[in-house]
């Protein structure tokens, strides 16, 4: 009775029925999982090109009721904090990633090495209150220096790791070569090991730096919001993703027309970064072979 | 180097040497060589220097933690272990209870995973067991760049895609379908707990599948021969695999479940924002997160601020248990088979 039973349970077409069900079904899980990313995309394309205009890249916002105006503070805000964020961020990734893995193969790295992958689950609002506690509360007034400040911290797991997976991949024949001919070793590290995978590690700043520009909850509290022109670090500064939070959340219909103009630019900003710096990174590449 | 006798040669090499590190100019006894040693200095300053900054993100995460600790003492002294037990949640009244809003995070993240886990392993299994390379590389690109839309984004998405979806044809269907359920109770408003949950189900979809990806194809392939050798079919390969994966995978659940929990912007626009503990899926919740990005500009009182930061105290402290769990985990699957002989 039992190896009937077994007979049945593993007669070749049930096996054969099995496989194909749960092959399609995989195969299912991944056309559904890229349904929201042709969504998304559908939406912020149609419904944002709407209000696309030069406008938007050259004016200020205008108050509620008032068509028109633009979020050219927005977008110069957004590239200020993440400038601030990359200017802190990433020396302090690229030299982590360099000790991880050039001097980090004893306890204290591996220990360092664990810290910023946790670092990395730190739910960004987070950070953003340890920004205010940390500048904004012994200044007394919220600043975009502030928001970079969260943002720095942010980029900086990304930048480490990368940093340090990209150098990792450098032949430790370079390195033999360098030593061979008498080089110190800092020498190698700057000059043959850490140009050898720079761009490697541009790609990761580039991450870094475009989930930065895509960060919202850090800056609520840190840089807050600015209805007007400023570029003073010290000051409250307007920013993009602010700017598609408020205007998305707000009862009025232009806002929040606006509000998916200004997801559009989000998009194409930080895809432009990334085209930026894959050109730049190419023209280095070159001259270095 | 001229032939010593056997007697002098101590002596003749140390003075050799000591003549050569003359030359090489390392021998001066300058305040750096008595701290750092007679080495070369430029590898050492080197070091030294990046060792800084890795000492510096070492220090980061306990700083952060301290620093909210010392800026939340005043709620901290004042509710004790009742911040987290108490369902009050009332700025006028000065009285701060964090449990709705833990009950919010804790159940918008499950219940993201439960729609999240099977769809990401899926995908896992498709790119690294079934689909052909040409396929599987801009596949693995078009998962990362999901992960990549900034969460703002998915949220404005949220509140004028899947919210009036939700409120016209999802929330009335189900009602329909379960009207005595105790799932879904209420007026079907579209913002609440179900619109998070499809919101956070989709945000972690990327960093489940990835994450499983790089674990299953860290399996050996001798594994997946052995199974192949004996007749089993792909599936039966693939269940071989995942059950040899299973605590890697089980750490890249909670990787994602550790974002979900923290993630604020996409969560805050479409939950309601009410800081209540309902068993209906439809009704509005408040997550820790979403409350702090709501309120904490409006904070008035030192208390009111007090208790915020101690509240993003609790999730940093959650997230990083979750973390550490969870990258152990997945560090240790994933170094099983490296070292492993097979």
């Amino acid at each position: 009775m039992e190896i009937k039973s077994n007979i049945k349970k593993f007669s070749f077409y049930r096996r054969k029925t099995a496989n194909v069900i749960m092959l399609s079904l995989s195969l299912l899980a991944a056309l559904v999982t890229l349904a929201p990313l042709i969504f998304i995309f559908y939406y912020t394309i149609s419904k944002g090109i709407a209000h696309l205009n030069v406008d938007f890249f050259t004016k200020l916002p205008t108050p509620v009721g008032e068509p028109g105006g633009g979020m050219v503070n927005g977008i110069v805000g957004t590239l200020i904090l993440v400038a601030i964020g990359g200017g802190i961020g990433i020396p302090v990734g690229i030299f982590t990633g360099t000790y991880l893995s050039e001097f980090g193969h004893n306890k204290f790295g591996a220990v360092v090495r664990f810290l910023t992958d946790v670092l990395s689950g730190v739910p960004s609002i987070v950070v953003g209150v340890v920004a205010y506690t940390l500048v904004v509360v012994p200044m007394k007034h919220f600043s975009a220096l502030a928001g970079g400040v969260a943002l720095a911290i942010l980029m900086i797991p990304t930048i480490t790791r990368t940093t340090e997976e990209m150098i990792k991949l450098v032949p430790q024949s370079f390195r033999e070569a360098g030593l061979a001919l008498g080089i110190p070793k800092w020498k190698i590290t700057l000059m043959v090991v850490l140009k050898t995978a720079w761009k490697g590690i541009a790609t990761g700043i580039l991450l870094g730096l475009s989930r930065a520009a895509g960060e919202t909850a850090p800056l609520l509290f840190t840089a807050l919001d600015n209805r007007f022109w400023s570029t003073n670090i010290f000051q409250p500064i307007a920013s993009l993703t602010v700017y598609i939070y408020t205007y998305a959340s707000a009862p009025y219909k232009d806002w929040n027309d606006q509000a998916w103009t200004a997801a559009l630019v989000l998009i194409i900003l930080i895809s432009l970064l990334s085209l930026i710096f894959r050109i730049i990174t190419r023209s280095k590449y070159k001259t270095t072979n | 180097m001229e032939i010593v006798k056997e007697s002098d040669t101590h002596k003749k090499l140390q003075d050799y040497f000591r003549k050569s590190r003359e030359k090489a100019g390392a021998s001066r006894k300058t305040f750096l060589t008595k701290i750092l040693g007679n080495n070369n200095l430029g590898d050492i300053f080197f070091e030294r220097l990046t060792l800084l900054f890795a000492v510096l993100v070492f220090l980061l995460i306990i700083f952060m933690g301290w620093e909210m600790y010392s800026h939340s003492i005043l709620s901290i002294r004042k509710f004790g272990w009742g911040f987290i037990t108490s369902t009050t949640w009332d700025p006028y009244s000065q009285v701060f209870g964090a449990l709705p809003m833990i009950y919010g995070t804790l159940v918008s993240s499950f219940l993201g995973l439960i729609i999240a886990v099977p769809l990401g392993i899926g995908v896992a299994i498709f790119l690294a067991e079934l689909a052909p390379s040409w396929l599987e590389k801009p596949l693995s690109f078009l998962t990362e760049l999901l992960a990549g839309i900034p969460s703002v984004i998915y949220g404005l998405w949220g509140i004028f895609v899947l919210v009036p979806w939700l409120r016209d044809t999802v929330e009335p269907f189900l009602q329909n379908e379960f009207p005595n359920s105790f799932l879904f109770q209420g007026a079907p408003y579209g913002f609440g707990m179900l619109a998070a949950a499809i919101i956070l189900s989709i945000m972690v979809l990327p960093i489940i599948s990835s994450i499983s990806r790089d674990i299953l194809k860290s399996v050996p392939n001798s594994q997946r021969e052995a199974a192949y050798a004996l007749g089993a079919t792909k599936w039966e390969v693939t269940k071989i695999i995942l059950s040899y994966a299973k605590s890697g995978l089980l750490g890249a659940v909670i990787l994602g479940l550790g974002r979900a929990i923290g993630e604020t912007m996409a969560v805050t626009m479409v939950i309601g924002n009410r800081p209540q503990i309902s068993t209906s899926l439809l009704d509005p919740g408040y997550t820790m997160a979403s409350l702090i990005a709501n309120e904490f500009t409006e904070a008035a009182s030192e208390l009111y601020l007090n208790s915020l930061i101690e509240l993003a105290l609790v999730l940093f402290v959650i997230t990083i248990i979750i973390n550490i769990f969870a990258r152990l985990l997945v560090w240790s699957t994933e170094r099983k088979w490296k070292l492993s002989p097979i």
